[in-house]
C-alpha cells in the first residue's frame, strides 16, 4: 500500500479541494472493516495454538477435546486443505479492500463534491455545494488512534449524505473549511488571499515544526489530548461548553432518575411485603440498560462545545469517540428551547433543532443530533439562540426571546397570548399562551408546567396555517402552525383568539414569501460581500 | 366571561389586511368539480360497508346482547359522513394568490394553507379509477415539509393539468431554497 497518491499532509491546505480526483486515507480499508478480519484471524490463532501445542506435547487428546470444530478438522486429515481455504479467503479479502480503497475516489470542485465507490457495482454520487446543510467530522476512538476521520457532507433527504471515510485527521478540518468556503459563494481568489493567514495562524504547531515536524506517536498524542474545539477557531465570546456539574445535574434531573427512583420504591415495597428477591431478577438488564444510558450520555456530551464560526455553528462533543459539526448559516429550519419541570428550579434549558437533512451520525448523548444543547442555563441559551438565529441579535429581539422562555405572561409582553375564554382547553398556560411575529421570525411561546418556545424563522418555513375544530368554534379560537421540515419542534399553538389568529395566518404568509425572497443563505459569502448584516424587511421591530 | 381588548396588532410587513369580519375571504375560492362528490361518496359507501361488517362480528359470531350497539354507531356515523359529503366536497378551495398558493378545506374541523411557490419541490396528478371514469385529477403540491403539501382532488384532467403547468411556471419565477 505504498501508491504515491496524496498523502495527508500536515500543510495549511488539504490539497483536496482542487478539481481532481483523490484517494481516502490508507488505513481505510483496515478502520472501515478490516478490524473483524482481524478479530477472526485472533480467534483461529488462538485455536490452532491449542493444537500445536496438542501436537508438540502430546496432549492428550481425548474425547474432551473433540467440542473444539478446528481439533476435529486438524484429525480429520482435511487440515492443510482447509488451512489453504482460509489463507485464499484472507488473501481474496485483503486484495478485495486494497482494490476497493482504489476505486474509492472522490473530487471538489467549485459546485459539486463527488464520490466514485465499489467495485463491481460502481456508485457515483454527486451533491451541489450550495444544497449543503451540514459537514459533520467524526472520530471514532480507534480512528483517533490512527490519526484518521469521517467526513460526512449532509444534503436533505433521507440516506442523501456524501460520506468521506476515512481522511487524515486534519486533512479533514481542513477540507471541511474549504467545502465551506466554495460552498460560501466567495470567490476563489479571495479565499486564497484572506484564508491563507488565517489558515496558517490556526495552525502554529505544524508551521512552526516545519520539515522537523514531531513524530508519530508525539502528534497523535498532541491530537488526543488537544481540546475539543480549536481555540483559534471561534472567537471566545461565541463558545458554550459544558459544565461538568449542570451535565452531572441534568443527568440527576432527568426522567430517567424517575422511573429509577419508582423502579427502587416499587422494589422495596415488594420486598417488605415478600420477603424474596425473586423479582429482582427480571429487571437487572432494565437496570443495566440506565447504566448505559448515563455513562454514554455523561461521556458523550462531557466535552461539548457550540462555537461560532465564519461558516456556520461549530457542535462539537465526545470524550473517546469525537463528532463535530459544522452547519452553515440558513440551516436552521426551527428551534425549540424547552424546561421540564424538574429543571425548573436549577433554571436549565434544553435547545433542538429541525433540519433537512438526516444525518447518519449520532448526536451528543448518543440523541439525535438535532438536539444542540443537551443543558445550559439561561446564558448559555442567549448565546446559542444568537448563534443559530443570526437574525435576532438587536436588543428587542433578545428581550423578546427572554419573555418567551420566562414570562408568566401578562398582556403588556409582547406576545398575543391566549383571551381568558382559552382558559377551558388551557388549563395553566392560558396566560403564556401565545405568538409574536418580529420581521424575520415567528415566536411561539406555550406551556405552564412544561415551557417551550419554538422559533422558525420565516425564510425556512414551507408554509402557514390555520385551522379550527368544533369546540374552538365554540369558544372563538383558532389554532396556528408554521409548517417545517419534519423532525423533534412541531410549530404549532392552539386556543389562539380567531380574528387574531387570522390575522396571524395573514401576516405570517405574506412575511413568508418576503423572507423567502431577501434570503441569500444558500451562498451565504457572497450575500456577506454584498450586504454585511442579514437584510432586515423593517427596522424597528414591532410587537 | 367578558374578553380583553387585544393590544394593537401591528404588521411588520404591511400585508394585505384580512378584515375580521371577512375572515375566511368569501369570493375568489376556485372549486373542484361537483362530480368529485361521485367520487368520494362511492369511497365512503365501500369503507362504510366494510367497517359495518367488521363491526357485526361480535353480534353475527359470538350472539352478543349488546352487539346491536357497534354496527349501529359505526353505520350512523358512516351515513352522516356520506350524507355530508355535498358540503365537504362544496368547502374544498383553492385561491392562486400572488406569492402562494391558498388551500381550504373542512367543515367542522377547517383547514387553511398558505404555501409560497418557491417553496415547490414537485407536483404531482393522480387519478383513480373511479375519477378517471369521471374525468378527474387529483393534484399535489409537494414541499419540503409534510404537513405544507396541498393536495387538491377533483379537478377536471384539463384543468389540473393547466393548473400544474401554472404551479410550475409560478415557482421557476419564485424559486426560494429550502
Amino acid at each position: 500500500m505504498s501508491q504515491p497518491v496524496t498523502p495527508p499532509t500536515p500543510a495549511a491546505h488539504s490539497g483536496f479541494a482542487d478539481g481532481e480526483w483523490h484517494r481516502l486515507h490508507p488505513a481505510t480499508p483496515f478502520l472501515r472493516g478490516g478490524l473483524t478480519l482481524f478479530a477472526i484471524a485472533g480467534i483461529v490463532i488462538v485455536n490452532l495454538r491449542d493444537i500445536l501445542l496438542d501436537n508438540l506435547f502430546g496432549g492428550p487428546g481425548g474425547p474432551g477435546d473433540d467440542g473444539e470444530p478446528l481439533v476435529l478438522l486438524a484429525e480429520s486429515g482435511f487440515g492443510g486443505l482447509v488451512l489453504l481455504g482460509i489463507l485464499v479467503i484472507i488473501i481474496a479479502l485483503v486484495v478485495g479492500f486494497y482494490f476497493s480503497w482504489r476505486m474509492h475516489t472522490f473530487r471538489i470542485t467549485d459546485e459539486v463534491v463527488e464520490v466514485r465507490s465499489g467495485i463491481l457495482f460502481r456508485t457515483h454520487r454527486r451533491a451541489r455545494l450550495d444544497r449543503i446543510q451540514g459537514i459533520n467530522i467524526q472520530r471514532p476512538f480507534l480512528a483517533r488512534l490512527f490519526g484518521a476521520a469521517k467526513l460526512e457532507v449532509n444534503v436533505a433527504g433521507q440516506d442523501a449524505n456524501v460520506q468521506l471515510a476515512y481522511l487524515g485527521s486534519q486533512a479533514s478540518d481542513q477540507l471541511r473549511r474549504e467545502i465551506l468556503v466554495l460552498a460560501s459563494g466567495t470567490q476563489r481568489a479571495e479565499a486564497a488571499a484572506t484564508d491563507d493567514p488565517a489558515a496558517l495562524a490556526a495552525l502554529p504547531l505544524v508551521a512552526a515544526a516545519g520539515p522537523s515536524a514531531p513524530g508519530l506517536v508525539e502528534q497523535r498524542v498532541n491530537e488526543l489530548l488537544a481540546p475539543e474545539l480549536d481555540p483559534d477557531l471561534a472567537p471566545r465570546e461565541s463558545v458554550v461548553s459544558m459544565n461538568l456539574g449542570r451535565l452531572i445535574g441534568s443527568l440527576v434531573l432527568s426522567e430517567t432518575t424517575v422511573l429509577l427512583v419508582v423502579l427502587i420504591a416499587g422494589l422495596a415495597v415488594v420486598f417488605a411485603r415478600t420477603g424474596e428477591f425473586f423479582f429482582i431478577a427480571p429487571l437487572v438488564p432494565i437496570l443495566l440498560g440506565m447504566a448505559g444510558f448515563y455513562f454514554s450520555r455523561f461521556t458523550k456530551s462531557l466535552r461539548y462545545s457550540i462555537a461560532g464560526t465564519p461558516d456556520g455553528v461549530r457542535v462539537g462533543f465526545g470524550l473517546f469517540s469525537t463528532s463535530n459539526e459544522t452547519l452553515p448559516p440558513g440551516r436552521i429550519h426551527s428551534v425549540q428551547v424547552s424546561q421540564p419541570l424538574l429543571w425548573r428550579a436549577p433554571g436549565w434549558w434544553e435547545i433542538k433543532l429541525n433540519r433537512a437533512s438526516t444525518s447518519a451520525a449520532k448526536g451528543a448523548a448518543g440523541q439525535a443530533n438535532t438536539t444542540i444543547l443537551p443543558v445550559g442555563n439561561l446564558s448559555d441559551v442567549r448565546k446559542v439562540l444568537e448563534l443559530v438565529l443570526p437574525a435576532l441579535v438587536d436588543p428587542e429581539s433578545i428581550a423578546l426571546l427572554e419573555r418567551g422562555l420566562t414570562s408568566g405572561g401578562r398582556s403588556e409582553d409582547g406576545f398575543h397570548n391566549s383571551p381568558p375564554r382559552a382558559r377551558i382547553l388551557r388549563w395553566f398556560s392560558w396566560r403564556r399562551n401565545g405568538f409574536a411575529l418580529v420581521p424575520h421570525a415567528v415566536l411561539l411561546r406555550s406551556g405552564f408546567v412544561w415551557r417551550r418556545l419554538v422559533v422558525v424563522p420565516l425564510a425556512r418555513a414551507q408554509g402557514v396555517a390555520l385551522t379550527q375544530g368544533p369546540l374552538e368554534r365554540r369558544l372563538r379560537l383558532a389554532s396556528v402552525q408554521v409548517n417545517t421540515v419534519a423532525g423533534p419542534v412541531s410549530a404549532s399553538l392552539g386556543a389562539i383568539d380567531a380574528p387574531t389568529a387570522s390575522r396571524f395566518f395573514a401576516d405570517a404568509a405574506r412575511s413568508t414569501v418576503l423572507s423567502a425572497s431577501a434570503d441569500t443563505t444558500h451562498r451565504w459569502g457572497s450575500a456577506a460581500v454584498t450586504a454585511s448584516p442579514p437584510p432586515r424587511l423593517t427596522d424597528g421591530a414591532p410587537a | 366571561m367578558t374578553d380583553q381588548p387585544h393590544p394593537p396588532y401591528v404588521s411588520p410587513t404591511e400585508p394585505p389586511r384580512v378584515d375580521d369580519a371577512g375572515w375566511p375571504p368569501a369570493t375568489g375560492w376556485r372549486r373542484v368539480s361537483p362530480k368529485y362528490i361521485v367520487v368520494d361518496v362511492v369511497g365512503y359507501i365501500v369503507s362504510g360497508l366494510m367497517v359495518t361488517a367488521v363491526s357485526l362480528v361480535p353480534l353475527v359470531l359470538f350472539h352478543w346482547d349488546l352487539g346491536w350497539i357497534p354496527p349501529v354507531v359505526v353505520g350512523t356515523s358512516s351515513l352522516v359522513t356520506i350524507l355530508l359529503t355535498p358540503r365537504r366536497v362544496r368547502s374544498i378551495g383553492y385561491q392562486l394568490r400572488d406569492d402562494d398558493l391558498l388551500f381550504r378545506r373542512g367543515l367542522a374541523w377547517q383547514r387553511f394553507v398558505a404555501v409560497p411557490y418557491g417553496r415547490m419541490q414537485l407536483v404531482d396528478i393522480n387519478r383513480g379509477p373511479l375519477a378517471r371514469a369521471l374525468g378527474l385529477s387529483e393534484l399535489r403540491f409537494v414541499t419540503a415539509a409534510a404537513a405544507a403539501t396541498i393536495v387538491v382532488p377533483g379537478l377536471p384532467e384539463q384543468e389540473a393539468e393547466e393548473l400544474r403547468d401554472r404551479l410550475v411556471g409560478l415557482a421557476e419565477s419564485r424559486r426560494a431554497g429550502l
